[in-house]
């Protein structure tokens, strides 16, 4: 199954994201004028309007802030149910959604440590996805 | 703001009722809802000047304006968002006491269940610079695609907060299924549902089971809104509008405000509430009928405490045992039996119920319904109204 349609749309306002993810970085906004973090990208910084931005590297390493399991029917012939989906809260403070790997949806709890791994699912795309931490 | 309360009054309502498939147009739909909505206020379409549609449904103005001979409109527009009904209302309200328009239409038709739909998506390519597209994304190559997931994400989390177990909401559903039953013009007409059988339905997105979730139908709304003044002279008992509102804070998106400071809460709706409250110069204790966005269940409990009719974290407790959110109880909720018992409008129904407790006609109705509150949209874009006698 073609997963074109599941594809984001890249633009000059988030390509930095995915061309991170390329050379497996997990890089958000970060704003030049105040420091403040963002996510999803966008072109104009909401604390202070500044438009200069950089793409900072995140540690890529948060805490699952919520989670849901796909129970089906499948949303798309792409994936296959039961799938977990992740809301992480990275230490930068922003959150993100995301895949687990190598856990099982049954596993995963709410301040669950986690970090990042890299999954080149196309030629064209790789997605961050995410993993049980060990702490300590 | 305050000024513009009990100036402006829901005068007429049309509706096609619902089915999973009335074999009919939306634009015709809308046509009959109209002239239903028209009929009941005693007017004409020559007497409409203002129409407030939703940017979901292709009929515009035009087409509508032109199939009922309503050919003088001074103020129309779209509103965007499924929390958009109380807002339409809102801005007809605006168009009556500013001046601009007399009688003000407003309209929704949305054939979800049969697919007769003439506009389907809001998600083209060319919407990317709208907020959906900043996190569809971002999203979707996750197969996090889905509404009810969507809302499963924040409803998790609002579980963990507040030590609310799933089961818990399962009491939303069978109240609304109960009110449901009663009415005619519903989907679910004389089929309630026990308590067991939403403890057995099968989780769709987890934690939110299939009965949690609204069912697709298709539908057609109209109001009427007109100044307070003029509507004494109408038909029916007005339905004034003692306060209406509208609320968008940063972070959100439509069922999913997972980058806002608090997606295990509404704050939407905490505002919305805030705003009505003040507006209307009421208390939550005083209003004696609620009509809550229940297109997935744990949203009725979240916004009951959002909108301060219980704490924080009261809310799945406040409706276990369905006895104080039945008719008959301290605030009973739904009474068409809104979303998940009657059918799925985005919260049109909702606006179309509450007229109906005012007047005293509903198939639920509650006793002394002087004061009834509106909630649309809860999870993004929200929008509510205070109607009163």
């Amino acid at each position: 199954m073609s997963i074109e349609a599941l594809k984001p749309l890249i633009h000059s306002d988030n390509a930095g994201f995915w061309e991170g993810t390329k050379r497996q970085q997990l890089v958000f906004q970060r704003c030049k004028g105040c420091g403040t973090w963002r996510h999803p990208p966008r072109p104009m910084c909401p604390s202070c309007q500044s438009l200069e931005v950089e793409w900072a590297p995140s540690s890529g390493k948060g805490i699952v802030y919520s989670w849901v399991t796909y129970r089906g029917p499948a949303p798309h012939p792409a994936f296959t149910i039961p799938y977990a989906v992740v809301l992480v809260e990275l230490e930068e403070g922003i959150r993100f959604v995301a895949g687990m790997v190598g856990t099982k949806p049954e596993e995963i709890y709410i301040g669950m440590p986690v970090e990042v791994v890299f999954d080149a699912i196309a030629p064209d795309l790789t997605l961050p996805k995410f993993r049980k931490r060990a702490t300590g | 703001m305050r000024s513009m309360s009990r100036k402006a009054a829901i005068v007429g309502i049309g509706t096609s009722g619902f089915s999973r498939d009335f074999g009919k147009t939306e634009l015709r739909m809308i046509c009959e809802s109209v002239r239903m909505a028209l009929d009941d206020a005693g007017l004409v379409p020559e007497d409409i000047d203002g129409m407030i549609k939703h940017s979901d449904e292709a009929p515009d103005e035009r087409a509508i304006g032109d199939s009922m001979g309503m050919g003088n409109l001074t103020y129309f527009g779209d509103c965007r968002w499924d929390g958009a009904a109380c807002g339409m209302v809102l801005r007809a309200a605006i168009g009556v006491t500013s001046g601009m328009a007399n009688y003000v239409v407003v309209l929704r038709a949305f054939n979800e269940s049969s697919g007769r739909r003439t506009k389907t998506s809001m998600r083209d390519i060319d919407q990317l610079c709208t907020s959906d597209l900043l996190q569809w994304g971002f999203h979707v190559p996750y197969g996090h695609m889905t509404e009810a997931g969507r809302v499963a994400m924040i409803v998790r989390r609002y579980m963990h907060e507040c030590g609310v177990k799933g089961n818990d909401f399962g009491w939303v559903t069978t109240v609304c299924r109960e009110h449901g039953a009663r009415n005619p013009e519903g989907v679910f007409h004389g089929q309630p549902i026990s308590i067991e059988a939403y403890l057995k339905s099968e989780m769709v997105v987890d934690p939110l089971r299939k009965l949690d979730c609204y069912e697709a139908t298709d539908a057609a709304v109209a109001l009427v809104i007109t100044t307070a003044e003029k509507a004494r002279r109408l038909k029916q008992r007005p339905a004034y509008i003692l306060s209406a509102a509208r609320t968008m804070v940063n972070g959100t998106e439509e069922k999913n405000g997972l980058y806002g400071p608090e997606p295990g809460a509404l704050t939407e709706t905490r505002r919305m509430g805030e705003r009505l409250f003040e507006m209307a110069g009421v208390k939550p204790r005083e209003i004696r009928v609620a009509q809550l966005d229940d297109a997935y269940a744990p949203l009725v409990p979240m916004q009951l405490e959002a909108l301060g009719f219980c704490g924080k974290g009261e809310g799945a407790a406040f409706c276990s045992g369905g006895d104080r959110i039945r008719v008959g109880g301290q605030l009973p909720i739904n009474t068409s039996g809104g979303s998940l018992g009657e059918g799925y409008l985005r919260s049109m129904n909702h606006v179309v119920e509450a007229v109906r407790q005012i007047r005293g006609t509903s198939t639920a109705q509650s006793e002394d319904a002087h004061l009834v509150l509106v909630s649309a949209g809860a999870g993004g874009p929200s929008s509510g109204l205070i109607l009163g006698r």
